[in-house]
């Protein structure tokens, strides 16, 4: 239960049970550990649901992300950076789609990673829009372990944080920020 | 290109480096004319700031001209510009209020951890300080990539000297806020601790904005005469009690409103610096803070409390109750640059601001270790170094 007076969003909570609730409204939860971010975003929610509908925009601002390619309207195959040079991929399904409001999606039967997602959009007056972004995953053991260390950095928290990041300013400036003085130095710094 | 690059406390060194490109739509590159050394930079050469790494290319303070475009730059090619050490977007919610150096986007998503965890939201980029604020290369260089450049550069007319406007890159607008954040009222005596460039801008901008006394406080005879030549009473605090001098002065009130211009590296033997600074030493990490103490102390009830001073870390002994008892405002931050420039490039233009009387040096690019040496072992003379990267090119 949840406790009394406690406004706090469930991905702020001390509690790990709470994790429980959170995937509750993943609408095919896949995986236990949880990770949530917001962010302001200075553009209408109707063209960020639309940015983000499109799978295979994501890597021009998730870091880890090689390509993603959209099959059909609900199914998308994944394929993210591994260690030295490796690949994982897995299929998706968009598994609940609320035009300008939310999109969620889980990874399909048989993924080594299974995951599940779900980004919500919310007016937010003059400020424009927040984009509240949930993740589930399993962190496997073994091997796929340290290949999912690596595909959410040290932290995942801090990896969807940044990436986040990169979409709000994608969407607000019409490109990235980097401080990379050449275009090799921007090229490494991705890699 | 040749470029000036930090390589750890008091090292710096003039090295050949890649020339920058243009990487992002609203990038420009500008090949640099006029670049100067400011306090801040300082700070840097003593080790002050962390997140510095090897080769890092300092300078924030910079105007050249624009030698390449990116496809949605505002700029032309030949034009010249003042650029803002701010990096602002221009388009997310705090540009939008022009709190410019709050600005959401200019700081890469990878760099803003840091200050995510030190401060709590992170803050803009700026040219050439430290990876918390960007990781930006800086304009102490030949060349700089400047990234929206639609947004921060201002474009210069032909035909005015780069002295004349380079100061308005950081310092003149720096000094500028540092006195609106005073919120000053005609009949209001206004205290300036520092009479380094920015506190030397702030006694001339306390007067534009109505002061009727300025009382300017620093050791050094020469910076000390600069104040009292734009106006200013002064105080010498190695000859006199600062605190003691200004209850005297304001006839026992106290100044209405109190600037600190001094800074994390406040000089002078007083307690409490001697304790912040074996503190510091040790690693410890308080911040020298004995002006922002005394401006506090000194100044009237109820009065305001202005900050243009760079503070990196934690205060210790802040008199925070002497701040709630009085009932002081304090205003502080990195300056909102975009936000003044225009209004300030014509008061320049119109002479109702002096700037290029605070210029002590002018060196080529190649003898920039020098000016850092020499602004940092001799303030009293040395106010100003501007480098010159043309002088270079000229000797060669
Ligand atoms: N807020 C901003 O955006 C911004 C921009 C530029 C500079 N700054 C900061 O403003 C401060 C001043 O910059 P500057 O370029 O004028 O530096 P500076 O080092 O040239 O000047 C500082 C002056 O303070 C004097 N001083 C030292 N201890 C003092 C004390 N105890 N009491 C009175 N005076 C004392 C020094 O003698 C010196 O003249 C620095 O902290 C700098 O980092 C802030
Ligand atoms: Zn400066
Ligand atoms: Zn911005």
């Amino acid at each position: 239960m949840a406790a009394p007076h406690d406004d706090a969003p469930i991905t702020a909570s001390k509690r790990t049970e709470k994790t429980a609730q959170a995937a509750e409204n993943i609408t095919e939860p896949k995986g236990s550990s949880l990770v949530g971010q917001s962010v302001t975003i200075n553009r209408p929610r109707h063209e960020l649901y639309a940015k983000w509908r499109d799978f295979s925009g994501f890597p021009n601002f998730m870091e880890n992300i090689e390509r993603v390619e959209m099959i059909d309207d609900v199914t998308s195959h994944w394929a993210v950076k591994g260690p030295g040079g490796s690949t994982i991929e897995w299929d998706a399904v968009v598994t609940e789609d609320q035009p300008d409001r939310l999109i969620a999606w889980s990874s399909a039967e048989g993924a080594d990673v299974p995951n599940s997602g779900r980004v919500e959009f919310r007016d937010a007056g003059e400020r424009g829009t927040i984009v509240s972004a949930t993740i589930l995953y399993d962190p496997p053991a073994g091997i796929i372990g340290k290949l999912i260390a690596k595909m959410f950095q040290r932290e995942p928290a801090l990896q969807a944080r940044r990436d986040l990041r990169r979409f709000k300013q994608l969407m607000e400036t019409g490109e990235i920020a980097t401080s990379a003085r050449t275009a090799r130095a921007l090229e490494e710094e991705a890699a | 290109m040749r470029a000036l690059t930090w390589h750890g406390k008091h090292d710096v060194r003039v090295d050949t480096v890649d020339d920058p490109e243009i990487l992002n739509p609203r990038d420009a590159i500008i090949k640099v004319t006029s670049t100067a050394i400011c306090g801040s930079d300082l700070h840097l050469y003593d080790g002050y700031i962390p997140t510095m790494q090897a080769g890092d290319i300092l300078g924030h303070e910079f105007m050249g001209e624009v030698v390449e475009t990116g496809p949605q730059s505002t700029l032309k090619k030949g034009q010249r510009v003042v650029v803002p050490f701010t990096i602002s977007c221009g388009s997310c919610y705090h540009c939008g209020k022009h709190q410019y150096s709050a600005c959401d986007n200019s700081n890469p998503a990878d760099n803003q951890d840091i200050a995510d965890t030190l401060y709590g939201q992170p803050m803009a980029g700026l040219f050439g300080y430290s990876h918390m604020t960007g990781g930006y290369a800086g304009g102490q260089a030949e060349y700089v990539r400047v990234p929206f450049s639609d947004v921060g550069p201002i474009v210069i007319p032909d035909g005015v000297e780069d002295d004349k406007v380079l100061f308005l890159s950081d310092i003149l607008p720096t000094g500028w806020q540092a006195a609106e954040n005073a919120e000053i009222e005609p009949g209001d005596t206004v205290a300036v601790w520092g009479c380094g460039p920015v506190g030397l801008f702030c006694v001339q901008s306390a007067f534009l904005m109505g002061a009727e006394r300025v009382i300017a406080i620093d050791h050094f005879p020469q910076r000390l005469e600069m104040a009292a030549k734009f106006g200013a009473e002064t105080i010498n605090y190695e000859d006199s009690q600062t605190y003691e001098a200004l209850m005297e002065m304001t006839g026992g009130i106290g100044p209405d409103a109190c600037i600190d211009a001094v800074g994390l590296e406040a000089h002078g033997l007083f307690v409490d610096n001697v304790w912040d600074q074996i503190k510091a030493s040790t690693f410890l990490g308080t911040d020298r803070a004995h002006s922002i103490r005394q401006a506090i102390l000194a100044c009237r009830k109820g009065g305001r409390v202005s900050m243009p001073a760079v503070y990196g870390g934690f205060v210790d002994k802040f008199p925070l109750g002497a701040f709630m008892q009085k009932g002081l405002t304090l205003k502080t931050g990195q300056t909102h640059v975009q936000h003044y420039l225009p209004g300030l490039l014509t008061a320049v233009l119109e002479d109702k601001i002096d700037t290029t009387f605070l210029i002590s040096h002018r060196l080529g690019l190649e003898q920039a270790p020098d000016g850092y040496r020499m602004f940092h072992d001799h303030q009293n003379e040395v106010t100003k170094v501007v480098l010159k990267p043309g002088l270079d090119r000229i000797a060669s």
